[in-house]
């Protein structure tokens, strides 16, 4: 593995940390799309489809998040939290944080995939006795979810970049591993452009996901 | 209530339908039968309400007043205390259940195929068997003359075909009547033939139709009551050689006008 100081030796002994670290960016990547997906889906149906009092409060509140620096979101929930008395760990604060932000997107994505399908689908349905859940469920949301999917894997990519932020309150995901390394080997330059490496081939990985899931769902067109 | 002398009420019976957009009233009162069996053909100028019309009976607009009756029941609404209730969403789905409808558009669902645009409705809302549904989907996709492209998705479908597979997907459901908007009008001249002949056949198998067209050679041979509408009022009915071939008033006379010399 060469000597002390090269490359190849300090990689090979700080793998563990920069392994776990990407383990650790994965796993709340994974946490963030799913969570906000989830409550996106929600914040979209209810700007489509919502009563008017419904639809100002989402949007509001996506408007904030929105407006809001990312990393300012994380550095309120890690300690603006506190200040309510809820006790919350970095990475539970980061997830919270992220997923808001997410949310905030997925509901904007959603709202616009469902709204862009044409009012005769709906009516077409409604004309053979589909109810509301089975129009959503049969006619909507599968023309919908095609339209959302490029949107959602850009998403989806920036959630990954945006754990870096955790960095910030002491989460040690792939950055703040690799910072730790370079502590103590001071090969700044490699150990970064190592730790890009990592992060570019996680979101290639989500993109292909994205492409395949694209492909998949490319048996009809319009 | 109407329910005590269903027998004696047609199929469709509407009273007095009043439907406004804002400031514009687009019905002003309408007054229509359409007895079990019947062809009844809706025709006049754009903006006369006749798509109005024909979307308020299965409530794709709400009607601001007057009343919707099929089979003796109200259609939308129950009056309750003298007060007009929507109903419920599920009440409503189940009504229109009952009644079909053809757009303009198609409107066929793009991410299924002919086959499936025909199930939807026999497995989700009639809760039918899938191989028993598929065995009606096939059977009314023979009798559009599509069996051969059920397993076709709509973009590979001409405008025409697209039609037809749109008035299977509504005829499967046996509705008791079935509401064709204008459904020609999006097609090729040389498309909108096949669309008639599959109409023609479904009105002499004695389904009852509302018809909203263009087509005055069609509306001549088929319907068996014509109905002219001028600014939201009904202003001419009867038999379309009495309604076509004598019109009552210089208004009809001149709608029917434009298409002079199909009429002799």
């Amino acid at each position: 593995m060469g000597d002390k100081g090269t490359f190849l030796y300090e990689i090979w002994v700080a793998r563990g940390s920069l392994l776990s670290g990407a383990a650790l960016t994965m796993q709340l990547s994974l946490a963030v799309i799913a969570i906000g997906s989830f409550i996106g889906c929600f914040g979209g149906l209810g700007l489509v489809y919502g009563p008017a009092p419904l639809r100002l409060a989402i949007r509001s509140v996506v408007e904030v998040l929105r407006g809001v620096p990312v990393l300012v979101l994380i550095l309120f929930c890690y300690y603006g939290l506190a200040l309510f008395s809820i006790d919350v760990t970095a990475p539970a604060a980061g997830v919270i944080a992220l997923s808001g932000f997410c949310a905030a997107h997925m509901s904007e994505t959603f709202r616009g995939a469902v709204a862009s399908i044409p009012v005769g689908q709906t009516e077409a349905a409604k004309a053979i006795g589909m109810r509301f859940w089975q129009r959503l469920t049969y006619v909507i949301l599968p023309q919908a979810a095609r339209r959302m999917l490029p949107p959602w894997v850009n998403t989806g990519v920036e959630i990954v970049k945006g754990t870096t932020l955790l960095s910030i309150i002491g989460v040690v995901e792939l950055l703040l591993s690799t910072q730790q390394a370079i502590a103590r080997n001071y090969l700044i330059i490699q150990f970064y452009l190592a730790a890009a490496l990592i992060y570019i081939i996680i979101n290639f990985s989500v993109s292909q996901l994205g492409a395949w899931l694209e492909r998949r769902f490319a048996y009809f067109r319009y | 209530m109407a329910s005590s002398d269903m027998s004696s009420e047609p199929l469709l019976r509407a009273t007095n339908v009043h439907k406004r957009f804002d400031s514009v009233e687009v019905l002003k009162g309408i007054d229509l039968d359409v007895a079990q069996g019947e062809v009844v053909a809706i025709i006049g100028s754009s903006g006369s309400g006749k798509t109005t019309m024909l979307r308020c009976i299965n409530l794709l607009e709400e009607y601001d007043d007057g009343e919707i009756h099929i089979d003796g029941e109200t259609i939308g609404y129950r009056i309750v205390g003298g007060v007009r209730k929507r109903l419920r969403e599920s009440a409503i789905a189940d009504q229109r259940a009952r009644i079909g409808m053809v757009f303009q558009g198609f409107n066929l669902f793009p991410h299924m195929t002919a086959e499936q645009n025909v199930m939807l409705g026999l497995t989700k809302v009639q809760k039918m068997p899938k191989a028993e549904a598929r065995d009606r989907a096939v059977h009314w996709l023979d009798r559009v003359g599509l069996a051969e492209r059920r397993e076709h998705y709509p973009y590979q479908l001409s405008g025409g075909q697209q039609q037809r597979v749109a008035i299977a997907r509504a005829v499967a459901m046996d509705p008791r009547l079935v509401l064709f908007d204008e459904v020609t009008s999006a097609l090729d001249p040389e498309l909108v033939a096949e669309v008639l002949s599959v109409m023609k056949s479904l009105a002499e198998s004695g389904m009852t139709m509302l018809v909203v067209s263009h087509e005055m050679l069609f509306v001549r041979d088929v319907a068996t009551r014509v109905v002219f509408m001028d600014g939201g009022r009904i202003a001419a009915e009867g038999p379309p050689a009495e309604v076509m071939g004598n019109p009552s008033s210089e208004r009809l006379r001149s709608f029917l006008g434009r298409f002079h010399g199909l009429f002799g």
